[in-house]
């Protein structure tokens, strides 16, 4: 168990969670009314909630299966109580998102378990699994049901999940499937529960744990048999997403797509080359107003667009490049920063050549050859072209980064000097990425000006740069899986926490703050690629 | 014969300080050159200068590439020093840590191998082909220094003597004509030190010109063909180990003891 220092440590994480948060969780000013609200149980939940959450991340990083397990049987028995005080009723468990939420906890320990196990280990806890499930549910079912019978008219509408698991109307027998579900994962969670604790008592390492070399988790992500299931359903989710969801949901999308897009591109940059870049944001505003000046001066569609905002972005790199790169680190940072500012002040105040503040308007969206596109149609048109947008950068990511040159750029984040004295020209190599960086903002501005049909110069202010810069980091600098995945939760996590408007940004930076405090290297850290060599013939 | 690396009257000052004296030093082609010196004395900020990190106050650094013209390097870029076919390793060691040991010396080819955004965005048979004989020749190189086991291994967590191992190998991927290695031995058990011996008279069997700082004398005064002296910037004194060792001033300036175990 915990010891108490651990405890001790909690409560005071707890006392200074709640002294951060005081200001906005507890205090509430009206200035209409002028008068000041003071929410005491909010500071109660926060240092619950930090306490619970620092005690849990101590034992995970104590013993991992124990948390994971203990994360579960959370997960497991919050979700009635939650679905309790959402609708005020679990009597009848149909196939929803609660359902599909206990599928997937499941599912993921499920997979847990495949991952963490060793070959034979996994075998023997499918079977015994199997066979549990098999003999736990007749038996919880008929206990169910009894306790069901004799109990429903007494207990509370909130327990009524315990009922029968068939139901039987005049000899028809309803299967409820939901149900049965519900008592396997719990017998599962069981088992595993009771063989950790078993062999925590024992006092033995169990085999897995001891022959085999520790491998991080994110490395099972490259595992085909995790990473090709996977890849499937991603795939088939993305390609369906604007049948499955609203208009709203599907343009929300396509900006956290975009991001992805924008992300990967500072990668390079960042991640790869380590070259702190803070304005990255200019080259995407190169990007937007190559597209909004040349449609509305010149008529010039979004396919020649695109490419010629690519290369502008490009240019706009090597020009910043190439006086700055002699810099190093911070110096680096500030003078890109600089540059970021004075791109988006001279669209501010140039009103002749960029309409200034007011921006430019009405600008085409891209053309469907042949078809004319509804509003509707349009976004999800916009949302297949960045799919593929997305998929390109993947492609041409990955390969640039396997290749001489992306070899070159992992060396010069290394170690500036040995690179230059293994003979890679430096300037050249940064230049270069800093420019193909560059190439992917300067196409995603394209991109944005015919989404929104609109640009002015208020889309690209420091903050998108430390946003995509957040991506880069939060995502594992230099992995691509990462960047994509920090890209979607940072982008999409803002917008659904609208439920929770005044918290947002605070539930924001705390995740933020987390992540960089507990994976300091990122979501995923980059996986150097092996090499299998046929040793006969050299 | 034409010295391959002729530095001729060498000056390097650090604002008031000067590291290095008018320094004169020659490597022939086929030998191993040593450069010795106590600590502080200005050997590695020769290197540093030689291979264009420091741009030297004053002298002359020529080289002269087999079958090609006489170069002067006063003033190049380090990247184009090694592109002329001269190599070095660091006395703190300076690898790609977080890179694979193969890579580390797939990136020692950069400069002799040209793929560009094209090829790497298209991988043309062209490209691949150099790919092929990036991978290839880059494990020859490792199992020359006994690193093939450990090819896929992040170089940070290679043992102390096998980094040694792996600078030099990736100084050799660069394809040099001349080596110039800054105590390769620091740092190593008395076994590791005798299999490095061999490995260097190996390199240079095979063609390479040596040029070697090293602070073990047992090392020096056993493969070395010529040795330079230096204290405070200045060469104290030069020729072969036995003239060395016999040499009075060495002894006062930095031999001391060591001379008779040698
Ligand atoms: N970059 C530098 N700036 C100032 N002084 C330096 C620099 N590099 C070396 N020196 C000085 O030059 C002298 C020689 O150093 P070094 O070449 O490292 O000696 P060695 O390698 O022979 O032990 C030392 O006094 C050192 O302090
Ligand atoms: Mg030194």
């Amino acid at each position: 168990m915990l010891p108490l220092k651990d405890i001790r440590n909690g409560l005071m994480v707890a006392g200074w969670f709640v002294f951060l948060t005081f200001p906005l969780m507890v205090i509430k000013v009206n200035p209409v009314e002028k008068t000041i609200v003071w929410r005491w149980p909010n500071m109660l939940y926060v240092a619950a909630g930090s306490f619970i959450a620092y005690l849990y991340v101590k034992l995970a990083q104590k013993n991992k299966k124990a948390a994971i397990l203990v994360a579960c049987w959370t997960a497991y028995l919050a979700l009635p109580l939650i679905r309790y005080f959402m609708y005020q009723d679990i009597s009848i468990l149909i196939w929803d998102t609660t359902t599909s939420i206990y599928a997937a906890v499941g599912a993921f320990h499920m997979i847990l378990t495949l991952c963490l196990f060793h070959k034979h280990h996994i075998l023997r806890k499918i079977l015994s699994g199997i066979w549990l499930l098999f003999i736990g549910t007749p038996v919880v079912m008929l206990l169910a049901q009894a306790a069901g019978k004799i109990l429903l008219p007494k207990i509370p509408a909130a327990l009524h999940f315990l009922t029968p698991f068939i139901i039987t109307i005049e000899h028809i027998q309803f299967w409820n499937w939901i149900r049965i579900l519900w008592v396997a994962l719990a017998c599962y969670l069981l088992y595993s529960s009771l063989q950790t604790y078993l062999a925590s008592k024992r006092n033995i390492m169990p085999d897995h744990l001891t022959n085999e070399p520790k491998i991080r988790w994110s490395q099972y992500l490259y595992k085909r048999p995790v990473y090709l299931p996977l890849l499937t359903f991603c795939s088939t989710f993305f390609l369906l997403f604007p049948h499955l969801f609203s208009t709203y949901q599907v343009n929300i999308m396509i900006s956290a797509l975009m991001y992805v897009v924008l992300g990967l591109g500072l990668n390079i940059v960042v991640g790869v080359a380590g070259l702190l870049d803070l304005g990255y944001v200019a080259f995407y505003a190169v990007g937007a107003y190559s597209y909004a000046l040349l449609n509305m001066h010149f008529d010039l569609g979004f396919w020649v667009v695109l490419p010629i905002g690519g290369i502008l972005g490009a240019f706009f790199g090597i020009l910043l490049g190439i006086p700055v790169l002699r810099l190093r680190g911070d110096y680096l940072a500030i003078v890109t920063l600089g540059f970021g500012e004075i791109i988006r002040l001279v669209l501010e105040n140039w009103n002749d050549f960029s309409q200034g503040p007011s921006g430019i308007s009405n600008i085409d969206r891209p053309p469907l050859p042949g078809v004319d596109l509804s509003l509707e149609g349009s976004i999800v048109y916009m949302y297949y072209l960045t799919i593929v947008m997305v998929i390109f950068t993947i492609f041409v990511v990955n390969r640039l980064q396997d290749s001489r040159i992306g070899r070159a750029w992992f060396a010069l984040r290394e170690d500036e000097i040995a690179c230059q004295a293994m003979g890679i020209d430096k300037m050249k190599t940064k230049l270069t990425a800093f420019a193909l960086g560059a190439t992917w903002a300067g196409m995603v501005g394209v991109l944005f000006a015919a989404k929104t049909t609109f640009v002015n110069p208020a889309s690209f202010t420091f903050l998108e740069s430390a946003i995509i810069l957040c991506i880069v980091v939060l995502g594992g600098m230099g992995s691509i899986v990462g960047v994509i995945i920090s890209a979607l939760v940072l982008i999409l996590m803002p917008e659904y926490l609208r439920a929770f408007s005044d918290y947002r940004m605070l539930v924001f930076g705390a995740v933020l703050v987390i992540m960089m405090v507990f994976k300091p290297r990122g979501l995923i850290s980059s996986v150097r690629r092996t090499y299998t060599i046929n040793d006969e013939t050299l | 014969m034409e010295p391959l690396l002729n530095v001729q009257k060498l000056t390097m000052d650090f604002g008031g300080i000067r590291a290095i004296d008018r320094l004169d030093v020659q490597v022939h082609a086929g030998q191993i050159v040593a450069l010795i010196g106590p600590n502080g004395a200005g050997k590695t900020t020769f290197f540093n200068c030689i291979t264009g990190i420091y741009k030297p106050t004053a002298g002359h650094i020529l080289l002269q590439p087999p079958g090609k013209k006489q170069k002067r390097l006063n003033g190049l870029k380090p990247n184009k020093v090694t592109e002329q076919g001269l190599a070095r390793t660091f006395q703190n060691i300076r690898l790609f840590p977080n890179m694979t040991v193969l890579e580390n010396v797939m990136i020692g080819m950069h400069c002799r191998t040209n793929a560009k955004i094209f090829g790497a965005i298209f991988r043309n048979p062209q490209t691949r082909k150099e790919e092929q004989y990036i991978v290839d020749h880059s494990y020859s190189i490792l199992k020359k220094v006994r690193l093939q086991t450990f090819a896929n291994e992040y170089a940070k967590n290679l043992p102390y003597g096998a980094q040694r191992r792996l600078e030099i190998a990736r100084a050799l991927a660069t394809d040099p004509f001349m080596l110039l290695l800054d105590e390769p031995a620091a740092g190593m058990n008395p076994q590791e030190t005798l299999e490095l011996d061999n490995l260097i008279t190996q390199i240079r069997d095979e063609g390479l010109a040596i040029l070697l700082i090293e602070h073990d004398m047992k090392l020096v005064m056993s493969i070395s063909d010529y040795i330079f002296v230096v204290d405070y910037g200045k060469k104290i004194a030069e020729g072969t180990p036995e003239e060395i060792a016999q040499n009075p001033a060495v002894i006062k300036a930095y031999l001391g003891e060591d001379v008779e175990h040698a």
